[in-house]
């Protein structure tokens, strides 16, 4: 009965969870001008959600999780390309692709240990990669997919110049598995995957299921990517190789440390910065890019992001006094 | 055939060579350093410089190649990497990532972005005769040094002074304090040696793999294919998978289409993971 109690208090709508999703869809009538950059945010805020699901709550160390936001990407534009232009149907179809996909790969990754997990998500990633470059006929190879014309949103709305459709579609679906996600991480199942990340001797022991739970959320966190991937696909009616490639499963990986691990709202807030930083940074070469995000990572190693964390907490707490 | 097996022999060995120090670093004292392939770049750009540049001749940049990623290794180790020991999987993955991504970018902007290759003298161009097989004279020089080099570490690891005091140190650093063994200048020598030899392969490597900025991050998988399939229990293992890499990459690519033959080692590891979960030699205990 007390369990049941915590998971409901835990589980409350706080008022700055509020305000902040108010704001996010306000955003929507701001006056042209921002949108692409956040929809950008929002694709990448859903990617980073779903590294969470399995990183900060399963404790699964990933190093290619844009394998199931690339398959997500090809997914959706094939669907758009060759059958349907309605943007939720290929939705649908990558999601189910990469739940899939992730579902089956989940029996290697969930092999071993923490140095087989990495090796195994990095080689998947390199895999599909690979495939995707050795089927130029149906993905264009390094030219990339071109061609698509996606449809108007429900053949109401259609994908206009500034973005602002786009970024209402991305914001929506981002909300929509934003519930669904705070539903299991707040249920006795996200209560379990906490259990086993931090000891997982232990939670078998307890009698929770750990293999299975991880498959679960593995399976669950490889379908929210190929969201955020058909998501892309869609918004940009354009796919290339680069969905596949290493340097965006490090993307995601810096976004969501950025934002915190473990607390849904890290990936959106490491998103917005990640986003706005790169947008800053990246303007004059992609080189200083990359070692500002190199400089950054090792920062954060050695300083320890609990360190961090706490750092910033007292900064607010000093803020309100 | 015979021709296929030695350059699979050939480039398993060069793999080894480039990732016996992770083997160390990351099997015995289980550290995750991601950046490892950041020191073989250092070596093979080491060898295209000075032999651009100064013209020197190979065999004299090798050891350069190996003195001064060594040196950078030890320097890092005792600065940075001396504090992400003892920290969790996900801090040492950041901090590694990190190193890579400084390591491309500096290249990039200091090198160019562009493929450098070398120039082999010429005693090692070219083909010979051996017991009836035709061999590349060079794939024969990397085979007999890296075979050299595979005994010598396995030699210095079981029968020195120095290796028992590090496997002692890995196994139980705490005890082997108490004993009197400087640990930290034991994994520092240990670390430098492994940065050293990554920058030897990255020399001999250059000719047959090519070298560019992105180096590190296109090899990462093959160094954590070795180190996880190898298990983690010395050397012996990385050094049988990395042949068995080498020799299944070359055949794959021969034998198959280049597209498809690509595939093959990625087969061949989730054979061995389905089979052996914790590498080919897990350790005994």
């Amino acid at each position: 009965m007390n369990a049941a109690l915590g998971l409901a208090r835990r589980a409350r709508w706080r008022w700055l969870e509020m305000a902040f999703w108010i704001a996010a869809f306000a955003a929507i009538l701001m006056p042209a001008g921002a949108h692409l950059i956040l929809n950008e945010i929002a694709i990448l805020a859903l990617f980073a959600l779903s590294l969470d699901l399995i990183l900060g709550y399963a404790g699964i160390i990933s190093l290619g999780h844009a394998a199931f936001f690339g398959l997500g990407a090809y997914a959706a534009g094939l669907m758009c390309k060759y059958f349907a232009q309605e943007p939720l149907l290929g939705l649908a179809v990558a999601m189910a692709a990469s739940g899939l996909t992730g579902l089956l790969s989940s029996l290697l990754v969930l092999r071993g240990s923490d140095l087989t997990r990495l090796m195994v998500t990095l080689g998947v990633a390199l895999v599909l990669h690979e495939i995707a470059n050795a089927l130029p006929q149906w993905t264009g190879g390094a030219d990339g997919l071109q061609g698509m014309v996606v449809g108007p949103l429900l053949g109401r709305f259609a994908f206009d110049l500034f973005g602002r459709t786009a970024y209402a579609y991305s914001l929506a679906t981002l909300f929509v598995l934003f519930l669904l996600a705070r539903r299991v991480v707040y249920s006795p199942f996200g209560m379990s995957l906490m259990a086993i990340r931090r000891n997982q001797l232990r939670a078998s022991a307890l009698g929770v299921p750990v293999n299975r739970r991880l498959i679960a959320v593995y399976a669950l966190a490889a379908t929210y990517a190929g969201a955020a991937g058909a998501l892309l696909a869609q918004t940009t009616a354009y796919v290339s190789l680069d969905v596949l490639e290493f340097n965006r499963s490090a993307d995601v990986l810096l976004a969501l440390i950025i934002g915190g691990a473990g607390w849904l709202y890290g990936g959106i807030v490491g998103a917005l910065v990640f986003k706005i930083l790169q947008d800053y940074l990246s303007s004059s070469a992609p080189q200083f890019w990359l070692f500002w995000m190199g400089l950054f990572l090792i920062v954060l190693a050695l300083v320890g992001r609990e360190r961090l964390r706490a750092g910033m907490r007292g900064a607010l707490t000093w803020a309100k006094a | 055939m015979a021709t296929i097996l030695f350059d699979g022999v050939a480039y398993g060995m060069l793999l080894f060579v480039l990732a016996c120090g992770l083997a160390v670093t990351l099997g015995l004292m289980n550290f995750v350093n991601l950046a490892h392939g950041a020191f073989a770049m250092a070596g093979g750009y080491v060898t295209v410089l000075l032999m651009d540049n100064w013209d020197a001749p190979f065999l004299a940049c090798l050891p350069v190649a190996f003195a001064l990623p060594a040196a950078i290794g030890l320097l890092l180790e005792r600065t940075l990497y001396r504090h992400m020991y003892g920290r969790s999987h996900l801090d040492q993955v950041l901090f590694s990532i990190g190193m890579v991504f400084i390591a491309v970018a500096a290249t990039d902007y200091f090198l160019g972005s562009s493929q450098r290759n070398i120039h082999l003298p010429d005693w090692l161009r070219g083909r010979g005769q051996v017991m009836g097989v035709s061999v590349g004279l060079y794939r024969a020089f990397i085979i007999v040094l890296c075979g050299a080099l595979a005994f010598g570490l396995q030699a210095g690891l079981m029968k020195t002074r120095f290796g028992s005091r590090l496997r002692a140190s890995v196994d139980d650093a705490r005890v082997a304090r108490g004993l009197g063994i400087p640990v930290g200048m034991v994994f520092a020598a240990t670390f430098a040696v492994g940065s050293g030899l990554a920058g030897l392969g990255g020399a001999l490597g250059t000719e047959l793999l090519g070298i560019d900025p992105y180096f590190p991050l296109k090899f990462m998988i093959y160094f954590l294919i070795v180190v996880t399939v190898g298990g983690t229990s010395g050397i012996t293992g990385p050094f049988v998978a990395s042949l068995l890499l080498g020799v299944a990459d070359v055949m794959g690519k021969y034998y198959l289409s280049s597209a498809l033959g690509g595939f093959v080692i990625y087969v061949v590891v989730i054979v061995v993971l389905v089979l052996r979960p914790s590498g080919l030699f897990a350790r005994a205990r």
